[in-house]
């Protein structure tokens, strides 16, 4: 098997980019029904080479030194000017997660738009036929973000997502629910910070002479220019990941989208520009002045702290269900920068390496990724299962379905868990990497905003558990006014409940995503080793709080 | 001293313990409403197999052998399961609890809607109560602690009403809020010292960095205590418990004497002797802190009983007084006051339950909520009302019952660890005990009134549950409530959901006892069994496998040579 | 060879061009005004890219790379501004009343 492993696997990194991308056009001129049956079957082949890409990445010999990502140049160029396609434990791990939650939106779009000719309310769920091209091209973009070695192809695939992700966004006007208006506003999010981006990249590329991102991070030094790529990177990327104060697209344009595209949107899209920012922060970071570095860092945790809060707050005072998934993605997106300031902390041993980043808070955040992307594609599509029995989701209209349809409340529940961190979930694995790391790094002020945003999300998810509980005599008690067939409430449900099941046993999950340079494994040893690391001003904040 | 020869050995007995309620539940879950033979076989045959399991597996841990599975949760984390003699200690009296409440629930729940999810959600609590007593460190502990959460709160929400959705959410927040508390703790102290096990009189580990940097030593203890406190009840962070009480009843049993409570009192224990040490944790300061709010609390929730008319409710605040006993017990120094937690531990929960069995049967038989409605119960129920008698009597802590058993291991254990106040604690709170409880046993023997006996009444009186003076946060919504309540009753006749929603209890009309039993015998038999056990407990305290000579025997061990 | 100051004086420029078309983008409301100040500020970044060309590694021959750059990304934002002018059209269409029902509780 490993003989095979130099010379088969990186010739598959370009099939999840360029099999969809062709599906989509494909797709675009087959009649309905059709498409349906490619898109799945696009989704489901995709999904299979992503799974030997991971088993690649899993098996190469050289991790832990360096040798530690599948590389391919395209076309034979080598590096300095040809684009390079390269997947590490990170792009591994992020594919595997598009193609799971890309397969189960698939199917329940497919099993939508079965019905869809007999119950027209049924296309609501996924947005009619022009879904499947549309998701294909998406899928190819994300792809391509993840496994992209290149600055410049990164901000293509990124405009590529961008293009489907609005164009989704809109399929979900039909009388005019504002579905247009809000495309149109994500877009201008969405572009604003493509060409901030884009500056970031030119800039590199002034610096350095290359795209290729290992490489430039070698020819780099620290300087203003970095520094300024790097801050526009940040502001750019945030504004399309709806990082706090540029985030007030989201909970327009998430909701207004069919549900099958919501759940893209939350569960998936906003992962690629949060990888991108990783990766910058990843292979650049180090060259940066560490001041500079922390600076942004805090600035972005502040920022994600604030999210964290005002998010959940905000999901509190909603009273409809899609709305309130929403501005919960825009809380989860505050914990998953939080990981730039803890990784950029004053102790070493959890500063990104050469390895690209290693120890509790890299992985934590990392698995968050993952928690989050299964439980809130899940939510969503739960949410408009709901939405499709109950006409609306409105809170007030749902009483009785945990009696009616209670798989479906099951799959709110859980994933409202593993977004909580409760154990035995994956959030809550993320969520003790998390903190193990702002301990360990004496960055002790992030600790109340893990926990709070835990509790916040709990109240939220519990008020919408809540709402389908059956008020006694009430008007509400009835069964719901259509019923859904099984696939469409089983698939969520197996997101879901795939976000908690792996957090049972997720120390293979880590050990893949932590050894990129090879001695975390050793963490108990190294544990006693990080107390003495611990300022005393961390105990005494930990105690007040 | 038996255990001596210890030995540890892999197992999977510990994962096939938590399966025998894990796997009928999850099976549960998915059963139809009306496969109700089914469902019933799921839950006994579970219950039964789990006991079976902690029978055989007592008498070899108690000659000191241990079994003990592990595995890998994160790099250098482990979740290890121990059947130590403490944890089966927890785990006998959780497993043989739980098939009395099953069988009691199943009969209390009759021709409820929604039985799938209640049996499900109640075989899920056991199992984390189980997965609690066995964790073998605190990640392990704190992974089912908040799976109990989690697994309680539709239960205690089950009947939808506005009412319980509100009780449910008052326990989420103090109950959640303690994990977070509790977690911060777990997490600082595995960071500081590595992934911890359980070791009876304390970890080295851990006393290394109480002697290195003792400031933080003691600020993870207590936010160790405090994240236990909650679901321990102790002042302040006890409101949850009476709130918690519109539960159905079997909810109420399962809260205040198989799982969650218990959970909180074993926690502090597993902190306080198997983490620190209980040298340590007073060198600290913590003990001392700990039984002063301890001793407040008995006291406090004793005063707080004192004033309630709903019967669930003055258990409620008994309850809150007598787990204290445990922490109490926990936070003296002396062998004989850490027999006392344990064994209270047991008898609290075997009293209490029976209590509760009791008050759910004069509201399902007699539909009767508040103490001043019981007078004359005995006459109808006089097996139900002798039984009441025997625990209640127990709390109060007469001889030759459980109860005296633990308060005099306690007042003994308060004398050798030099801290004479505590029996002043334990006097007055048996006095208090003695005051609300006398008065309800006097009601019930007491001649039937003429009017208050009579079903309709009852039932109209029934919106009265929400009276006025509520716990912390309900009081003022105590009016609110009561109407919301009144509201819903007239239609709990009308549809099949609305009146198992409205609360089983609040039907008393559907639910005529049959004519040789003074109740339904599902309900009847699981209380006459607990309330013998009261008895039985304390007579019979010398006996090898009895909780007494077991809660000695781990309490000894916990301080080695000192103990003897 | 260029003139010296040009690059730096046309790096000024640019990013003058990509502030002009981000505050106009930010402060207009008209939804066709803020698509072409959008395309503003797109050339703002283009044209840094182009001075990149200039400035290239050797001081010999422009760079093709930034160029290659250039014009795909005036073929991304042609795309975007086709989208962005397609829904403006959905959005500012009479018959598509704005019904969005966000309550205030």
């Amino acid at each position: 098997m490993s003989g095979l492993v130099p010379g088969l696997l990186p010739g598959l990194l370009p099939v999840p980019v360029f099999l969809p991308l062709i599906a989509a056009a494909l797709a675009a001129l087959l009649p309905a029904r059709a498409r349906a049956w490619l898109g799945l079957a696009t989704v489901a082949c995709t999904a299979v080479v992503v799974t030997a890409i991971t088993a690649g990445v899993a098996g190469l010999p050289g991790r832990g030194s360096g040798e530690d990502a599948l590389s391919l140049a395209l076309a034979g160029w080598e590096a300095p000017v040809g684009i390079v396609l390269r997947a590490d434990a990170l792009s591994a791990v992020l594919l595997l997660l598009t193609s799971v939650v890309g397969l189960v939106v698939s199917v329940h779009a497919l099993a939508a738009g079965r019905d869809a000719d007999a119950l027209p309310s049924m296309s609501s769920l996924y947005g009619g036929p022009a879904f499947w091209p549309l998701w294909l091209a998406l899928f190819a973009a994300l792809n391509g973000v993840y496994v992209t070695g290149d600055l410049f192809n990164a901000y293509v695939m990124l405009e590529l997502l961008t293009l489907a992700a609005v164009s989704l966004v809109a399929l979900g006007g039909r009388a005019g629910n504002g579905a247009a208006a809000a495309a149109l506003r994500y877009l201008f999010v969405a572009v604003v910070g493509s060409l901030l981006f884009l500056m970031a990249v030119a800039l590199v590329y002034a610096e350095a002479g290359t795209l290729d991102l290992p490489l430039a991070a070698e020819r780099i030094g620290p300087g203003p220019l970095l520094h300024v790529a790097l801050a526009l990177a940040l502001v750019g990327l945030a504004a399309k990941f709806a990082l706090f104060p540029l985030h007030s697209w989201l909970p327009v344009a998430h909701p207004a989208a069919p549900a099958a595209v919501s759940a893209l949107l939350s569960g998936l899209v906003i992962k690629a520009a949060l990888f991108l920012l990783w990766r910058l922060w990843g292979i650049l970071g180090p060259v940066a002045e560490p001041v500079v570095l922390q600076g942004l860092g805090l600035a972005a945790g502040a920022a994600g702290s604030i999210a964290v809060l005002w998010g959940s707050f905000m999901a509190l005072r909603r009273r409809r269900l899609k709305p309130i998934i929403a501005y919960s993605t825009v809380a989860q997106v505050g914990y998953l920068v939080l990981l730039l300031p803890l990784t950029a902390g004053p102790v070493g041993a959890d500063a990104f390496g050469a390895g690209e980043g290693s120890g509790p808070g890299w992985t934590g955040g990392v698995v968050l990724v993952l928690a989050h992307g299964l439980a809130k594609a899940g939510m969503f599509l739960a949410a408009g299962n709901l939405a499709l029995a109950y006409r609306g989701d409105r809170l007030r209209g749902l009483g009785g379905a945990v009696t009616h349809m209670p798989l479906t409340v099951a799959t709110i529940g859980l994933a409202g868990v593993s977004l909580a961190g409760l154990p035995p979930s994956l959030g809550f694995a993320a969520k003790w990497q998390l903190l193990t790391s702002a301990l360990a790094g004496g960055q002790w002020w992030w600790v109340p905003v893990l926990l709070l945003g835990g509790l916040l999300t709990v109240a939220y998810t519990a008020l919408m558990v809540r709402a389908t509980f059956n008020q006694p005599g009430g008007p509400d008690a009835e069964p719901p006014a259509r019923r859904l067939p099984r696939t469409l409430v089983l698939g969520p449900f197996v997101l879901a409940a795939g976000s908690v099941l792996l957090g049972v046993a997720p120390a293979g999950l880590l050990e893949f995503l932590g050894s990129g340079t090879g001695d975390v494994t050793a963490g108990a040893g190294d544990a006693p080793g990080a107390a003495g690391d611990v300022p005393p001003s961390g105990a005494a904040g930990g105690d007040g709080s | 001293m038996t255990g001596t020869g210890s030995s540890v050995e892999y197992s999977v007995i510990p994962y096939v313990m938590l399966l025998t309620s894990l796997l009928p539940g999850l099976l549960i879950f998915t059963l139809r409403e009306e496969q109700h033979r089914l469902r019933i076989g799921l839950n006994l045959a579970g219950a039964l197999a789990k006991i079976v399991l902690v029978v055989l597996l007592i008498p070899p841990v108690v000659a000191g052998s241990t079994l003990r599975a592990s595995f890998s949760w994160a790099p250098g984390l482990d979740i290890v399961f121990t059947t130590d003699p403490f944890s089966l200690f927890f785990v006998a009296l959780s497993s043989g609890l739980w098939l009395l409440t099953t069988i009691y629930a199943i009969g209390y729940l009759e021709d409820s809607p929604n039985r799938s999810r209640f049996f499900g959600f109640f075989s899920l609590c056991v199992t984390a109560t189980v997965g609690i007593a066995l964790a073998g460190n605190l990640l392990t502990f704190l992974i089912f602690y908040e799976l109990l959460t989690l697994a309680t709160y539709p239960l205690v929400a089950h009947r939808g009403t506005t009412k319980a959705l509100r009780g449910a959410r008052t326990y989420l927040a103090y109950t959640l809020s303690g994990g977070v508390i509790l977690l911060l703790g777990v997490v600082w102290l595995t960071l500081l010292v590595g992934p911890v096990e359980f070791t009876a009189g304390g970890v080295d580990a851990v006393a290394e960095l109480a002697a290195e940097r003792p400031g933080t030593a003691t600020a993870i203890g207590a936010l160790l205590l405090a994240g236990m406190g909650v679901k321990a009840a102790l002042f302040p962070l006890h409101g949850w418990l009476p709130i918690a009480m519109v539960a159905p009843a079997p909810v109420s049993a399962l809260l205040h004497a198989v799982a969650v409570v218990k959970a909180g009192a074993f926690g502090i224990v597993r902190v306080v002797h198997d983490t620190y040490g209980p040298e340590l944790s007073a060198s600290l300061g913590l003990l001392p802190a700990l039984a002063g709010v301890a001793g407040f609390t008995i006291v406090y929730g004793s005063v707080r009983a004192l004033t309630q008319d709903d019967l669930k409710k003055r258990l409620a605040f008994s309850t809150v007084s007598q787990l204290s006993y445990v922490a109490l017990g926990a936070a003296l120094v002396a062998p004989m006051a850490t027999t006392g937690a344990l064994v209270h531990i047991v008898h609290q929960g075997i009293m209490k339950i029976t209590l509760f069995f009791c008050a759910g049967l004069f509201a399902e038989v007699l539909g009767r909520h508040r103490i001043s409605e019981l007078d004359g119960a005995a006459r109808r129920m006089p097996l139900t009302a002798l039984v009441f008698t025997i625990a209640a009597l127990g709390m109060i802590g007469l001889p030759p019952t459980a109860g005296f058993l633990s308060k005099w291991a306690l007042g003994a254990g308060a004398l050798d660890a030099g801290q004479p106040w505590v029996l002043g604690v334990l006097l007055m709170s048996t006095a208090l005990n003695a005051a609300y409880f006398l008065p309800v046993i006097y009601r019930i023997w007491l001649p039937e009134r003429d009017h208050a006996g009579d079903t309709g009444d009852a039932a109209a009186d029934d919106p009265g549950e929400a009276i006025g003076d509520g716990g912390a946060g309900a009081t003022a919504d105590g009016a609110e409530e009561a109407t919301g309540h009144t509201a819903g009753a007239p239609d709990a006749g009308t549809s099949a959901e609305g009146s198992a929603a409205a609360g089983a209890p609040a039907a008393p009309h559907g639910r005529t006892p049959a004519r040789r039993l003074e109740a339904p015998a599902a309900l009847l038999l699981p209380a006459l069994v607990t309330g013998a056990l009261v008895l039985l407990l304390g007579i019979a305290a010398g006996w090898d496998y009895s909780p007494w000579t077991l809660a000695r025997m781990i309490a000894e061990t916990g301080y080695g040579g000192e103990g003897g | 060879m260029t003139v010296s100051g040009l690059p730096e004086l046309m790096t000024v420029l640019a990013c003058a061009v990509l502030v002009i078309g981000l505050s106009a983008h930010l402060l207009v409301a008209d939804l066709f005004r803020r698509i072409i100040s959008l395309n503003v500020a797109s050339g703002g970044v283009m044209m840094l890219l182009l001075v990149l060309a200039v400035r290239g590694p050797g001081d010999q021959d422009p760079d093709p790379v930034p160029q290659a750059l250039v014009l795909t990304g005036i073929v991304i934002m042609a795309a975007v501004t086709g989208l962005a002018l397609a829904l403006a059209r959905r959005v500012e269409d009479p018959a598509d009343e704005d019904d969005r029902d966000e309550e205030t509780p």
